[in-house]
């Protein structure tokens, strides 16, 4: 530790201003500030003092990933021997899936993080943490056999219009990982949905239709069993099919205080509301769905503890997460079952509601600022 | 009945006057950089659309299409004056801005104020003649509909307006490129405004 901490030294006067290596000093900032913590700290103006950085609160939400992204890899695995009727071990499908998974993660990491210190040199601002995690999401919610080459331009996309134009980390309007979903959903739609892409190298006799996919088209009878949606052994994307492993990262979530519970919650309740008035009209087999399959279907449960919970780009009041949450949960069962265009509603659900989340901040404020005029009007009265 | 609630929807969310078809841009960008000023001028349009669209739908049904006519004379019955609709169009909506202008600086002097150059501008803005020529040429069948439709509008106009006042208001202070700052980044937040539009688009009613 005390090697590396002289080596950092030694090697710090060369990417100071006049250095030889001046135009990578945000390179090594980034490097400098993940191996150690920075010493310092905030001189002037009120601060609140607490341990907690971006970097502690982006390393939390990244372990609770971990859980839905481990599973994930197992799942590509499993699916993939299931489809080809060979049988195989934990360990196999682990590392089957790992190899599918892995080009993935390193050309969302490394175009991400190019374009990130590419701005940051030229902004002359740091390398921020935000993309630690955004780059992760990515490849959690896209298919297992995404061409790589979209992949990239979705990414840079993401990062570019997403969050830099707005000057980076903090102040993005809409999540940038959804963003680059987003972009591949309506850029190259054959590659990001039907029934071929969301299992590696099917075999061609195998269903790989999702659950959502069959709901889609009314097959309501292929639907697999609660229990298998639940523990997430369904096609879909990588690591959003396991409820179980998903609710594990938002306890982790929760637990540390990172994650809020108010969209958290709303988000599940907006959803399970939408859920049974639907059972009420019951005008279609689809309708007729109970209600918790939709909260186990798809990219719900993953949406709405690692999206919507997204800090900067959810509401920031108390009153307006609970709309801003509820709003997500309904819309996104209502695209589901009234669109026949997309099968998933949890993506754009969460963008329109991002996109509206400073409306419904600016009127709750508002809405507090003429609450306490009129207490003071009756005081002074 | 269905069917009027559901040109009401579909106009707001699905052929959403600004995210589908991209009207109205001028005011729309001019006119959102504070949330309270933007929400005067959607509120006008709403009132705007909310009348030009049904009273253009009587004289298109009574005077312009092709043997509108025949309720005068059945001689007329031949006659087809469309080729004056956007002359025509054009002369209501600018006597309903002057209409609204009048009202609105008689009862709210301070919303006058701040829309200013806007207000009459309404009568230029490409949203409401489009919604006057997007009736014609859907060929409502009522007069509930064309109301409908107008109003719709108006509200889709109106949430697309108040929600990118609200956003620009938000990044007052974020570190945007220089070069971006103002009208750039405002089309960038309307484009991706678009896409979470798109969640609607498909939806058949």
């Amino acid at each position: 530790m005390k090697a590396l901490r002289n080596f950092l030294d030694n090697q710090k006067p060369h990417f100071k201003e006049g250095g030889k290596f001046e135009k990578l000093h945000s390179m090594f900032d980034a490097v400098e500030t993940l191996l150690f913590v920075p010493d310092t700290v905030t001189r002037k103006g009120s601060h609140i003092r607490d341990a907690i950085d971006m970097k502690r609160t982006m390393i939390v939400v990244f372990i609770a990933l971990l859980p839905a992204l481990f599973f994930g890899m197992w799942n590509i695995g499993n699916l993939h021997y299931l489809s080809a009727g060979e049988s195989s071990t934990l360990w196999n499908n682990i590392w089957y899936g790992f190899l599918k998974m892995l080009p993935i993660l390193i050309v969302s990491y490394g175009v991400g993080l190019g374009l990130e210190i590419i701005f940051a040199q030229i902004r002359h601002h740091e390398v921020n943490e935000g993309f630690f995690v955004s780059g992760l999401l990515i490849p959690m919610i896209v298919p297992p056999e995404i061409p790589l080459w979209q992949l990239a331009i979705a990414v840079a996309f993401a990062v570019i219009f997403g969050k830099e134009v707005f000057g980076g980390t903090g102040m993005n309007i809409v999540n940038p990982a959804l963003l680059a979903r987003a972009f591949l959903f309506f850029a190259y739609p054959g590659d990001i949905s039907g029934d071929k892409v969301w299992i590696a190298d099917k075999a061609d006799a195998f269903s790989g239709a999702t659950p959502l996919g069959n709901a889609l088209v009314g097959k309501f009878e292929n639907l697999p069993s609660v229990y298998d949606m639940f523990m997430g052994f369904i096609p879909g994307s990588n690591g959003e099919t396991s409820t179980l492993f998903i609710l594990i990262g938002a306890v982790i979530l929760l637990a540390t205080g990172i994650g809020n519970w108010r969209i958290m919650f709303t988000v599940f309740a907006g959803g399970y509301i939408m859920g049974l008035l639907f059972n009420l009209w019951g005008e279609n087999a689809y309708m007729d769905l109970p209600a918790h399959y939709h909260m186990i279907m798809g990219g719900f449960a993953f949406g709405a503890v690692f999206m919507a919970t997204d800090p900067v780009t959810a509401t920031q009041t108390k009153k307006g997460m609970y709309i801003y949450g509820f709003l997500i949960g309904m819309i996104a069962i209502l695209i589901r079952v009234f669109n026949p265009a997309y099968p998933e509603g949890m993506m754009l659900a969460i963008l329109l509601m991002n996109v509206f989340a400073p409306l419904i901040d600016h009127y709750v404020i508002e809405g507090n600022i003429k609450k306490r005029l009129k207490r003071l009007k009756t005081v002074t009265s | 009945m269905q069917e009027i609630f559901n040109i009401f929807i579909r106009s707001i969310f699905i052929d959403n006057m600004v995210f589908a078809y991209f009207l109205g841009m001028c005011s729309y960008l001019a006119v959102s950089k504070t949330v309270s000023t933007s929400f005067g001028l959607g509120l006008a349009v709403v009132f705007v659309l909310g009348i030009t669209v049904p009273v253009d739908y009587l004289l298109n049904e009574f005077v312009l299409q092709p043997g509108a006519m025949v309720w005068l004379d059945e001689g007329f019955k031949d006659v087809d004056l469309s080729f004056l609709s956007f002359i025509l169009f054009i002369a209501i909506i600018a006597s309903m801005v002057q209409l609204v202008e009048m009202v609105v600086e008689k009862f709210s002097p301070a919303l006058y104020a701040s829309l200013g150059i806007f207000l009459p501008l309404i009568a230029v803005n490409c949203a409401i003649l489009g919604g006057s020529l997007f009736m014609q040429q859907r060929d409502y069948q009522s007069l509930a509909q064309a109301t409908s439709f107008g109003l719709g509008s108006g509200v889709g106009f109106f949430l697309a307006i108040v929600g990118i006042a609200a956003i620009r208001e938000k990044i007052r202070y974020s570190n945007v490129p220089p070069a971006l700052r103002g009208l750039g980044i405002t089309f960038i937040i309307t484009g991706l405004m678009g896409i979470a539009f798109m969640s609607f688009l498909g939806i058949k009613l």
